[in-house]
């Protein structure tokens, strides 16, 4: 079942994390989204990001993709301070977002959503070469893809999925995040969207997953990272835990203090 | 698995078993035109057929209006409200609508009148200061848009006021000014006809660049390990454009034969198509015209699109005016008024442009502006008056539209939209 692997990294985490954040504040008017997160991500591991609604996932992803800049703390990307202010900074590091809405061009074929703003060409686009460009890379993802020259419009929502996917990988970024995936998909196509996850990891890229549904935590997922109002609470390795403990964490039933890992946060008042 | 195994080498499309168009060559070429029909796609079929059965009717009820002298005068005339046409069509490709086009170009056969005349520019002068201004009027619009927020058909309704008091300003007191018959523009747009020998050899000119342009995409298909058109199918696809191209050359040289201005306007036309189709703006205008949040977020500048676009447009609209004024030598308080603006954007929608943005090909505006011509030639045969070309033309758009939208559920029914 494991991969023909022919990626530069080898399967299995890196070493040390490609990015850490620590101490991220945002605060939104009156609002404190985000107080003192802290977040680690290796190459080749995926990292849920869980939390209920509200809890400052979303705010979290937008720190990262440069959508709203953190007011405190600090990003550090392969060992180096970084400062990521837009969503260019976020691109030039190597952090790719698919958002949930995916933002895709219903009217353009696949392969005009995939190169879309780095055509390849001269002053003329060489159609040729991203079709066949277009194939290598879906083929790489073992994507299901009947044409790439069909308009988004007629896929169903795995395959647009996996354009998007496959569109955040042209650059060879190191960390994909990926917004809620699987939200608006049927069982098949969200088994197919998991594989893909799974091989990302296996190519040696950090995944964030931001998800509601558990039985994607479970599966896919090597670590699960718990937000809660705001704040971490609580970091797991998902080899050693059980369902239900991570949606204590979650739900606010265990905080941080009481759950077996060494996050340096004073608890949390009742 | 033997029985199953394709006999000839697999191309990189074609390798997923549940492939629409699996087959090349001729056969396949057929079977994704028919499927393309028949989930909604029509592309230019409804535009085509509209246009043969009004023309059909036309010719019944008056034997003139086929003739070659009626067909040569129907194309020139089309050719100057065609290329305001083609400026609407990019700006619908956007999903925006410029509604100035016509006062655009009335400022512009304006800027032309006075300018040969009472100042005594060169002609050339005169024309840049006519582009120069559509221009300026077009950066206005785009930066309105792009940094107030406003919607574009209320900047352009702004715009038709303001543009159209700019033309009675320039036109002064006497509110007509007559071009000189000598003026090159005169000549060109009243009495310049393709030499009939140059007519034949221009048509088989097109045709070999349109072979020329499919062999060399088949090349370079084969060479990226693509599936690709048969040599049949090019072959035969060049034929009949060749024998259609040479009929109609040797059927309007019958009469005085291809004008210039009709010419200058299909050159137009292609480098739009060129533009739209091969190049990085064009793939922007269509990405922006489809999800212009999307199109922001893959690093397009948006804003830049946008103000290109509407610049175009109105550029368009100044050459179209200058041709107006050429054609029937005088630019007046009237030229651009009333129908100007509406027949424009009806030529763009008539021909397959849709009004829902990022659909539609350059080629709509010289379709559409056939039938819209054809319409106009046909009632002033009948000697129909203005009132029923009106209602008429406004028939015909709403059944454009009506197709339009019919189509478009289609599509979204065929998961085509």
């Amino acid at each position: 079942m494991t991969d023909d692997d022919t990626s530069p990294t080898t399967t299995g985490r890196s070493a040390s994390p490609l990015l850490s954040l620590r101490g991220i504040n945002k605060t939104f008017g009156a609002v404190r989204a985000l107080s003192g997160v802290d977040l680690d991500v290796y190459g080749g591991e995926v990292v849920a990001l869980l939390g209920d609604n509200g809890a400052g996932k979303s705010t979290l992803v937008k720190v990262l993709a440069g959508v709203h800049p953190a007011d405190a703390g600090t990003i550090t990307f392969k060992g180096a301070i970084a400062n990521i202010s837009t969503p260019a900074d976020a691109k030039a590091l190597g952090i790719a977002t698919i958002f949930q809405d995916l933002a895709l061009c219903d009217n353009l074929d696949v392969v005009g959503n995939l190169f879309l703003g780095r055509e390849t060409g001269g002053f003329f686009l060489s159609e040729e070469q991203m079709e066949e460009e277009a194939w290598g890379l879906l083929r790489q993802l073992s994507a299901k893809i009947p044409s790439v020259r069909i308009p988004i419009a007629s896929l169903s929502g795995g395959q647009r999925q996996t354009v998007a996917i496959a569109r955040a990988l042209i650059g060879e970024p190191a960390i994909v995040m990926l917004d809620e995936p699987t939200a608006a998909l049927g069982v098949q196509q969200t088994q197919e969207v998991l594989n893909m996850i799974d091989r990302l990891r296996s190519r040696g890229h950090g995944v964030v997953l931001i998800t509601h549904n558990m039985a994607d935590v479970m599966s896919v997922a090597d670590r699960a990272v718990v937000i809660r109002l705001g704040r971490n609470n609580g970091d797991f390795h998902m080899a050693t835990t059980t369902h239900a403990d991570i949606v204590a964490a979650i739900t606010g039933a265990v905080t941080v203090e009481a759950a077996a890992t060494g996050v340096d946060l004073e608890g949390i008042s009742v | 698995m033997s029985a199953s195994a394709p006999p000839t080498k697999t191309r990189l499309d074609q390798q997923d078993e549940r492939i629409i168009n699996a087959t090349d060559g001729l056969r396949g070429a057929l079977g994704s035109t028919v499927s393309r029909v028949r989930s909604g796609d029509l592309g230019a079929i409804p535009v085509i057929a509209g246009t043969v059965v009004i023309f059909v009717v036309f010719q019944i009820l008056n034997q003139f209006f086929l003739s070659p002298a009626n067909l040569s005068n129907l194309l020139t005339e089309c050719a100057a409200l065609g290329v305001i046409a083609l400026g609407i069509v990019v700006v619908l490709l956007v999903a925006q609508i410029d509604l100035s086009v016509g006062s655009m170009s009335g400022v512009a056969s304006a800027i032309l009148g006075v300018g040969l005349t009472q100042a005594g520019y060169p002609l050339w002068l005169t024309v840049l200061i006519a582009i120069a201004v559509g221009a300026v009027v077009g950066l206005i619009y785009g930066a309105s848009f792009n940094y107030i927020r406003m919607p574009s058909f209320v900047i352009t309704l702004a715009g038709l006021l303001i543009l159209l008091g700019l033309q009675l300003k320039i036109l002064g007191p006497n509110g007509s000014i007559n071009i000189p018959f000598t003026s090159p523009i005169v000549e060109f747009m009243q009495n310049s006809y393709i030499p009939r020998t140059a007519a034949y050899v221009l048509a088989g000119v097109v045709a070999g660049a349109y072979l020329f342009s499919q062999v060399r995409r088949r090349q370079r298909r084969i060479k990226h390990d693509l599936s690709s058109a048969s040599v049949l199918s090019i072959g035969l696809k060049t034929a009949a454009a060749l024998v259609v191209l040479e009929f109609a050359t040797w059927y309007l040289n019958k009469d005085r034969g291809i004008s210039a201005p009709f010419v200058w306007f299909v050159v137009l036309v292609v480098i739009m198509n060129i533009m739209l189709t091969r190049t990085r703006w064009g793939r922007s205008v269509f990405a922006v015209g489809g999800n212009a949040e999307a199109a922001r977020r893959s690093g397009i500048n948006v804003n830049r699109v946008y103000i290109s676009v509407f610049m175009l447009c109105s550029v368009l609209a100044a050459v179209g005016g200058l041709m107006v004024a050429g054609r029937l030598a005088t630019a007046s308080i009237s030229s651009g008024v009333g129908d100007t603006n509406l027949n424009a954007i009806a030529a763009a929608v008539i021909g397959g442009t849709s009004l829902f943005g990022g659909r539609g090909s350059a080629y709509s505006a010289l379709l559409g502006i056939i039938v819209i011509a054809g319409i106009a030639s046909g009632l002033t045969l009948l000697s129909l008056d203005a009132s029923v070309r009106f209602m008429i033309t406004g028939a015909v758009l709403f059944i454009a539209v009506a197709v339009d939208s019919l189509t478009r559920r289609s599509r979204q029914a065929h998961g085509k939209a």
